[in-house]
């Protein structure tokens, strides 16, 4: 079932009369789902993937826009007449219900028509049980079950009624890490099997990555942009969807474009043809630099981490306004690592994007990448959105420029601020221990991340057994540099 | 790991602030415990009388009497024929009828109570007024408006109570609820509004604070599964509740086969209306009546009273276990 959203938009009212103004959670969503897809509604906490994902279910009005499933507009129909099944962040299974119960309760409610008889009712119980390999667990309940099997108790419940479109809020959150591995390729297997159009909805890039046929990105209620992972990932429209995207996240510099050549800092480092003299935004993919001795950037090593087959150079520039500069090279490229290393470009994993507007500006082939990447995308029968023009902001949305770290102290260390500026040395002293901190939490977490991305490459061929082990490894990794830190 | 693992030091002064708690709860509430099963079963052949009778306090302080050990109280609290099977019989009565009345309506109100967003706090302490009035005054006031005649007997009857006002409006004829001549099941009505009027308070406060304590997302799951509300009502609040509805009728129970302020409140001390007193007399005015001449009898009705409610008590337990989903 095609599912059409013309205009969506959801206006919560301030809750003080006096202060505060309403609040736009989706903002002039429109997109058209195509049949039998499953579609990852992606974006940070905040960003209205979620009332998006309510409105579509019913369980929220919009303010304004139409909702359509196929041709039928479903707008003002009550969730129950629209044909959906959703499957909530915590399941919502009823506690006090066996398994088996709670998946027959959407058939029980069935009125007139459609009611079916007890036997109908546990055959399609049965069925949908199978479907989702919880037929032995019949007679559970809720609570005597782990994450994941309640998990699929949740979309076995939802499915039951042969609903048209499958909704799915945060599905995976709730589970480990191995679990929603595991569990990830579970949703995609049921969603072929089934064909039924499926939008979940996720703050995490990588899960959304990974099983979507199609991602929409989104940030304070608007679409920034729409498209198949991978297309996405190589080219994105803005800089927040580069920084969305991604683990290790891509690297961002300031520059500026002048005389046709893009500078990072004071360095050149490559030739923008036709390119307008502006300030910007440089993102560059860990996989975009190669190690070269005639490069153009030069960085400062502050580490190396060994992955095996990839090496990842860790250096400061004073350019990046990420506190370290990650490069992802091909160990056999790598020769010996100084205390300083220059790096050539990828000319394709390199971005620009404008400082103003933080929009896009593509230079040399990029364009004609892009303008190819659009035409297939319709060709495929996708609608493309991509947000173009200044980028909605909070407050306190800037990029940053540097750490924040004095910004984030609390009151108390304000107030220790303040008692310390009476004795002479203090500051002197603190500031150092705080910058060398900083460094030292990072690098554990984000080892952590890369070996599991890693593992997962090989995963997609592979069997859902077989991809438990790696997974396993990188579950367990943070805990065990953690303990060997601290002994 | 090691300060889970040490011993508290401090045991001493934990008890010494712990002392006068103890004191008070030994005094007033342990030792009157003992001593009221210890009086159940004194009792002394008394010459005069030419009986068997209970412990009292006045002839317990001559030394020369001394008590035995036995159940004559208990005889005598059972054969004091229809005093006691009356008692009994009201107020198994008002507890079967006033239970059930009072969670149902408890529970609808605070359903209701709960998806209202307007007045919400103005209901809530309306609701819970009768909580904080004095039950005598409750009483009293009820008495004044089921009222039909003045409770003087030579003058006629003249309608006075606002029910019986309210019951002429709608065409009605007014019921004689609790004066001279009126029947027993119109006082027991009159008690059982009073008693369940009395109860909503607690229920509602217990069934409204479980209530919040819901995850609204079941709601939205049963709402996208298509259950009506009356479904919702059935398969989904009242098993959420049954913890605090157990909780509820159990305590419910516990406090109707305690009934006495009520029917004091309304018909007095003379546990009846006016020619009939001790009709509507309970296990408690029993006990209470028996006090200032036999405290033997009153202990052994106390200890009756209390093995009843243990009994029920524990039947109560039992059932809720098969049907409350924790």
């Amino acid at each position: 079932m095609k599912v059409v959203l013309e205009h969506l938009t959801k206006i919560f009212p301030s809750r003080d009369k006096d202060q505060g103004s309403e609040v736009v959670a989706v903002n002039d969503f429109d997109l058209e789902i195509p049949d039998g897809k499953l579609i990852g509604l992606l974006g940070p906490s905040g960003c209205g993937k979620s009332t998006t994902l309510f409105m579509i279910s019913g369980l929220q009005a919009p303010t304004s826009g139409k909702i359509y499933f196929g041709e039928d507009d479903v707008t003002s129909l009550a969730p129950e007449n629209r044909g959906i099944g959703l499957v909530f962040q915590n399941y919502a299974l009823y506690p006090h219900m066996t398994v088996q119960q709670n998946i027959l309760f959407p058939l029980q409610n069935l009125k007139g028509e459609q009611r079916l008889s007890k036997e109908e009712m546990l055959q399609r119980a049965n069925e949908v049980a199978k479907l989702v390999q919880i037929d032995k667990l019949m007679n559970r309940k809720p609570s005597e079950l782990s994450g994941g099997q309640q998990q699929r108790v949740a979309i076995a419940r939802a499915l039951v009624k042969m609903p048209r479109v499958l909704l799915l809020d945060e599905p995976l959150s709730n589970l480990d890490a191995r679990l929603r591995l595991q569990t990830r390729e579970e949703i995609r297997r049921i969603q072929r099997d089934t064909q039924i159009t499926t939008i979940f909805v996720t703050h995490d890039q990588e899960e959304a990555m990974s099983i979507s046929d199609f991602i929409v990105v989104m940030k304070l209620g608007v679409i920034m942009q729409t498209g198949k992972p991978q297309w996405v990932y190589d080219d994105p429209a803005n800089l927040f969807v580069a920084k969305f995207l991604g683990t290790p996240p891509i690297n961002v510099f300031t520059g500026k474009i002048e005389n046709e050549m893009l500078y990072i800092g004071e360095e050149a480092v490559l030739e923008v043809k036709g390119i307008e003299d502006q300030e910007v935004y440089i993102g560059v993919r860990p996989e975009g630099f190669i190690l070269e001795a005639e490069g153009k950037l030069t960085c400062a090593v502050t580490g190396v981490d060994v992955m095996g087959r990839d090496v990842s150079v860790v250096s400061t520039n004073p350019a990046s306004l990420n506190p370290v500069v990650r490069s992802i090279i091909s160990s056999d490229e790598m020769g010996n690592i100084g205390t300083e290393v220059k790096f050539s470009l990828k000319e394709h994993k390199v971005f620009i994007f404008n400082k103003e507007t933080e929009e896009r500006v593509y230079f040399g082939k990029q364009v004609a990448a892009h303008e190819e990447m659009v035409e297939r995308m319709k060709a495929e029968g996708h609608t493309i959105r991509e947000h173009n023009g200044p980028l909605p902001r909070e407050a306190d949305d800037k990029v940053q420029e540097s750490r924040p770290v004095e910004e984030k102290k609390g009151f108390f260390a304000k107030l220790k601020g303040l008692f310390s500026k009476g004795k002479k040395k203090a500051p002197a002293e603190e500031t150092p221990a705080e910058t060398a901190e900083a460094p030292v939490e990072e690098t554990p977490v984000e080892e952590a991340q890369a070996p599991a991305e890693t593992a997962e490459a090989p995963k997609e061929t592979a069997s859902t057994s077989d991809a438990e082990a790696p997974s396993e490894q990188a579950a367990e990794a943070p805990g065990n540099t953690e303990s060997e830190a601290k002994e | 790991m090691s300060k889970t693992k040490e011993k508290p030091k401090n045991n001493l002064r934990a008890w010494l602030y712990l002392t006068p708690a103890i004191v008070i709860l030994l005094v007033f509430t342990v030792w009157p415990i003992i001593n009221t099963i210890r009086i159940a079963f004194l009792c002394r052949w008394d010459s005069n009388l030419a009986a068997v009778v209970g412990y009292d306090y006045q002839t317990a302080m001559n030394p020369n009497i001394h008590y035995q050990f036995g159940f004559n109280n208990f005889v005598n609290v059972l054969s004091a024929g229809n005093s006691f099977l009356t008692a009994l019989g009201n107020t198994m009565l008002l507890t079967v009828l006033t239970v059930p009345i009072s969670t149902m309506l408890a529970l609808l109100i605070a359903v209701a109570l709960n998806s209202i967003k307007p007045l919400k706090k103005v209901f809530q302490t309306i609701f819970f007024l009768p909580y904080v009035t004095n039950a005598i005054a409750i009483g009293m006031v009820f008495a004044a408006m089921f009222s039909m005649v003045r409770r003087t007997p030579t003058t006629d009857p003249t309608s006075v109570g606002i029910i019986n006002n309210l019951f002429g409006l709608f065409g009605g004829s007014p019921v004689n609820w609790m004066d001279r001549g009126s029947s027993y099941w119109a006082n027991i009505a009159v008690l059982v509004i009073y008693i369940v009027w009395n109860a909503l308070p607690f229920k509602i406060l217990v069934l409204l604070g479980g209530l919040q304590s819901v995850n609204k997302q079941y709601y939205d799951a049963a709402k996208v599964d298509g259950a009506s509300r009356w479904r919702i009502f059935w398969r989904i609040t009242v098993p959420m509740l049954s913890p605090m509805i157990a909780y509820v009728v159990i305590t419910g129970f516990i406090g109707g086969f305690k009934e006495y302020t009520s029917v004091v409140g309304i018909f007095g001390d003379d546990m009846g209306p006016y020619g009939k007193p001790g009709r509507l007399d309970t296990m408690v005015g029993f006990i209470y009546n028996s006090i200032p001449h036999n405290q033997g009898k009153a202990s052994a009705a106390a200890l009756i009273l209390f093995v009843i409610i243990f009994a029920v008590t524990m039947i109560n337990l039992y059932v809720s276990k098969k049907k409350v989903h924790y």
